[in-house]
């Protein structure tokens, strides 16, 4: 009878637990009690729960700096919002956890759990107590609160995410150990520094040490510490080291050490602007070149003016959509793969439906440009409709697959994003097997025969209609695959094929219609100028001083980049 | 017993027929013209680029007018909903409007979402002294007496949000990236946050303003400013960015390395149900400000979100009870019952008397108790800071003390001017 009820003292932290829990340990029955926490910690749990926000940051604080494992679970709660005050009879409050909320009827009833080590708690009976959510008091967290916290959740979980087997994990740890460390916290990331092999882990260990040499050293130390900041050429130490240079009170040989810093750091920063607007513009023209290519086939060698482009990249979109949806559904652990699969997917979507466009009507309107032009901005509206019939007039959700979300770094404060390394890796494969298809190929002679002069093509026996509608089926193939592509980088709604239409026509006029080199040059020309543009005058600006300068360009130069030959120029 | 005629049977089925007819129908029309009822107008894009947007305005407003029906109308007079779609056109705005307050002569309109729709129907509210409830936050300036503004002003949300962020709470940001689509709200919004940090003292050139056109995709060249911008750490982003640009600007954001601990972005555009259609999962941890989450954890809220559920999906309305309930949503919702408690106060559905019964009076929103001003056609709303949850929810982690008192006039862009119906003539010169 009285066993439990010492058990259940014992183990109540917010109850003077020190008497209790002696209590407990000298019963003569000898009930086995987990050791309980310090009186120290006691005071502190119930500081937790003060409503005055410095008192309980303190003692998170507090806590956190005891390195006993059972306080993570608290941190983590009070992180989480889920720390609570309970009243025990007899006026004593208790800090308590609370778990996954039940609903009952009107009540919400939560089970509670220690504040120390997370254990549930139960009643005099032996089940889990569930306590009405409105009794119970919340602990405010206030986001200073859960800042503070935050470094001692890491230094928990810091010390096993520094040998965590993903370099990422690894460079994340110490960059977060750096910017709170304090002269243990170095000395565990120099035990790191001494086992670690990634190139970047290495140089964020190296960083976060320095940062906290440059905080916690001695004189010496700290100028040391400011000039490897310097070497490494860490953007983060800029603060510190700016403080350091403008603080009169510094020492002299530091401020100096420090100035030197900023100087090799901010050079390095010019140098990576350059290199990010390099990268930048080469992706903006993968995204331009693979939005055009499908055009630039269809417009280009046809002489279709595709204003339903846009749309046959909105289906692309969708089909991406709907493959996300059957693994979602279907191989929930293949999750990360179905990108592959909708690539495929959607230029063979996207190319049906720009086979039946072909057979169904455009076939009937050759050599009438106005017609194709109003029947297929006709078509744009429907295919646009349809989408919204069917998927909603909302944009849907198309989640990147884990292994293009993130990026690459790959010197010093430039971090390459995989999803835009892949689509300039996509446009470069989707243009050399064009290149291949028509240049090597046995089709793509039939292709180019049929373009240059439709007649005596015919006559030598090509099948001209054949070759017009498996064009124009890659064409919208192409397409497809943008629409696939674009899922990584923007939006999938039914407008938007409205928002790549204009763009991609840019493009084809740029570069000059009917080739496809002039289409490559163009994309690139104008990806890379706009980026180059933009820093300096924003992007509302920059995209009118393209346009401007495109309408110049085309002034000069009304067939593009180079002349048009074949059917369309002649007719 | 005489067999009844093919032609006898017609006739009196006919007869039945025209009688049940007339039994069902002449009362119907005596509603409508017998003061059965009362007309109220919602104009609300139903189509076009806003539809996305305020098809759920629309959907809350019927809900409301429904709960108010079934509890007995308005002064014994149910409600009867004139829904016209002004189809996110803005001059169809004032044309709607028009056709609303002289053919179907409603007793007060709910709707409006984006401000150049607001300016566009002013006039003819002016001019008609019709009756607007708009429900959506806006910039300001603005004191129509013929409009009642449910939704945020500036120092009720944008003011609050950047004081959050420089508070040691809020983890004492000191340079602010202001970054907005290019329109009318996030141009007005920033004017006013800028004049706000100056007079807390940061400099100007821990300040940085940028803008984008419509549907920008792009923001490789802005994240990377702002990595620059923030790389000593201590600065945030205050961003106005409109819709589903959004997207691709956290997506950016969090691939070139940034995390919310280091700069936090504050979205004042972004609410549950714009992130119904987003993949969320680079959004976590940044934060809003709002007046209302739908995870408000209030009894009334509780009730109000279940409610919309169900309606939405008795309706057939699509995604059904996957519906999501957000800050607009909860303003329009209450911008209803507080024209109903008006014309009760008023017993009247005049527009005059109503509106001046509106002063004052209370109503315990699903987001707690809101008050609507004395004098300055605004409300008093409380102001929530909430971060980004993975399922597209939003946790409170600030609450202003109590309610906060609309200011249509920022004091920090336009210190000289107030809005008072009472003691003056709309907008005044306050004296020096």
């Amino acid at each position: 009878m009285w066993r439990p009820l010492l058990l259940a003292l014992a183990l109540l932290p917010g109850l003077a637990a020190p008497t209790a829990a002696q209590g407990a340990g000298a019963s003569p029955s000898g009930a086995v009690a987990p050791p309980g926490p310090s009186a120290e910690i006691v005071k502190q749990l119930a500081d937790v729960a003060s409503a005055d926000a410095a008192v309980q940051e303190g003692a998170a604080v507090a806590l956190g700096k005891t390195g006993d494992r059972k306080i993570l679970p608290l941190l983590e709660a009070l992180r989480e919002g889920s720390v609570y005050v309970r009243l025990l009879p007899g006026g004593k409050k208790e800090t308590v956890i609370v778990g996954d909320k039940v609903a009952e009827g009107d009540k919400t009833l939560v089970p509670l759990f220690r504040a120390y080590g997370r254990e549930p708690i139960v009643g005099a009976d032996g089940k889990p107590v569930l306590a009405d959510l409105t009794t119970l008091g919340e602990v405010p967290t206030g986001r200073s609160l859960r800042i503070a916290i935050r470094p001692l959740i890491d230094a928990f979980s810091g010390q096993s995410d520094l040998v965590a087997p993903d370099p990422a994990t690894r460079r994340a740890a110490a960059t977060k150990m750096g910017y709170t460390g304090d002269a243990a916290t170095r000395q565990v990331l120099e035990d790191a520094l001494g086992k670690e092999r990634d190139r970047w882990a290495r140089f964020a260990l190296r960083e976060a040490i320095a940062l906290i040499r440059l905080r916690t050293g001695s004189e010496t130390e700290r100028v040391a510490a400011a000039e490897a900041l310097g070497r490494l050429r860490s953007a983060n130490a800029m603060e510190p080291l700016y403080q350091l240079a403008s603080d009169a009170q510094a020492p002299a040989p530091l401020a100096a050490a420090a100035r030197e810093a900023i100087k090799r750091i901010e050079r390095w920063g010019l140098f990576t602007q350059g290199i990010e607007i390099a990268f930048q513009g080469l992706s903006l023209s993968s995204i331009l070149l693979l939005m055009a290519l499908g055009l630039a086939i269809v417009f280009g060698l046809m002489g279709v003016i595709n204003m339903a482009h846009g749309e046959l990249m909105a289906i692309g979109a969708y089909a991406t959509f709907l493959v996300q949806g059957w693994f979602t559904a279907y191989f929930p652990t293949y999750f990360d793969y179905y990108f592959l699969v909708a690539l495929p997917f959607s230029f063979l979507v996207s190319a049906t439906a720009g086979l039946v466009l072909e057979r169904g009507v455009i076939r009937h309107l050759y050599g009438r440009p106005l017609e194709t032009l109003l029947l297929t901005w006709g078509v744009s509206l429907m295919i646009q409709q349809g989408l919204r019939l069917w998927f909603g007039a909302a944009n849907v959700d198309v989640t990147a697959p884990r292994w293009l979300s993130g990026g690459i770094p790959v010197m010093i404060g430039v971090q390459l994003p995989y999803n835009r390394l892949f689509i300039i890796g996509l446009a470069a494969v989707a243009v050399g097997a064009m290149y291949l298809l028509l240049f090597r190929t046995d089709a793509g002679l039939r292709i180019r025969a049929v373009t240059q002069n439709r007649g005596m093509a015919a006559c030598l026996g090509v099948r001209a209609r054949w070759v017009d509608a498996g064009t124009f089926a890659l064409g919208a193939g192409l397409a497809g695959l943008a629409g696939c592509a674009i899922t990584q980088i923007g939006n999938v709604g039914p407008e938007l094929g409205q928002n790549y239409i204009v763009d991609s026509f840019m493009v084809v006029v740029t570069g000059g219609v009917g080739k496809l080199l002039g289409s490559i040059l163009a994309a690139i020309g104008i990806g890379g100028l706009n980026k180059i543009i933009e820093p300096g005058m924003g992007a509302v600006f920059g995209k009118v001083l393209i346009l401007v300068l495109v309408i110049l360009f085309i002034q000069r130069r009304p067939s593009g980049l180079f002349a048009t030959r074949g059917r369309y120029a002649e007719s | 017993m005489a067999a009844v005629s093919r032609r006898d049977f017609l006739k009196t089925a006919g007869a039945i027929g025209v009688g049940a007819a007339a039994g069902i129908g002449f009362p119907a029309v005596l509603r409508a013209q017998g003061g059965g009822s009362v007309k109220v107008g919602v104009l609300h894009s139903l189509s076009g680029t806003m539809a996305i947007s305020e098809v759920s305005l629309r959907d809350v407003c019927m809900m409301a007018f429904e709960e108010i029906n079934a509890r007995g109308g308005v002064m014994g007079k149910k409600i009867e909903p004139v829904v016209v779609d002004p189809a996110s056109n803005w001059d169809l705005f004032a044309e709607k409007a028009k056709q609303l307050l002289l053919q179907d002569k409603v007793a007060v309109t709910f709707g409006c979402w984006t401000s150049v729709s607001r300016k566009s129907v002013l006039p003819v509210f002016e001019n008609n002294n019709g009756l607007l409830f708009y429900p959506v936050q806006y910039e300001g300036e603005e004191c129509s007496k013929n409009v009642f503004y449910t939704g945020a002003t500036p120092n009720q949300q944008l003011i609050p949000a950047a004081e959050y962020l420089m508070s040691k709470e809020g983890g004492g940001y000191k340079k602010f990236y202001l970054l907005g689509t290019d329109y009318v709200f996030p141009r007005t919004a920033n004017k006013i946050l800028r004049a706000f940090l100056r007079a807390k003292g940061i400099p100007e050139d821990s300040i940085a303003e940028e803008y984008t056109p419509f549907n920008h995709q792009d923001y490789q060249t802005i994240v990377g400013k702002i990595k620059r911008f923030s790389s000593g750490g201590s600065a945030a982003v205050l961003s106005t960015i409109n819709g589903d640009s959004n997207v691709p600007f956290y997506k950016e954001f969090a691939n070139q390395g940034l995390r919310s601990e280091q700069c936090p972005i504050m979205a004042f555009s972004v609410a549950e149900d714009e992130l119904r259609g987003m993949d969320t999962s680079a959004l976590v941890g940044h934060l809003a400000a709002w007046n209302y989450y739908q995870s408000v954890d209030t009894p009334q809220n509780r009730k109000f979100v279940q409610a919309f559920k169900a309606y939405a999906k008795k309706s057939n309305l699509p995604s059904g009870d996957k519906r999501v309930t957000d800050d607009p949503m909860e303003a329009a919702y209450f911008g209803v019952h507080i024209w109903k408690q008006a014309a009760e106060k008023a017993k009247s559905f005049e527009v005059d008397a109503v509106r001046k019964a509106v002063y004052g009076q209370t109503f315990l929103a699903p987001g707690g108790q809101i008050k609507m001003d004395e004098a300055n056609q605004h409300t008093y709303k409380p102001v929530l800071i909430g971060e980004i949850l993975k399922d597209g929810q939003f946790k409170v982690v600030s609450r202003s003390k109590g309610l906060v008192k609309a200011e249509p006039w920022s004091q920090y862009t336009s210190p000289d001017k107030g809005c008072d119906w009472i003691k003056h003539q709309g907008t005044y010169q306050k004296k020096a």
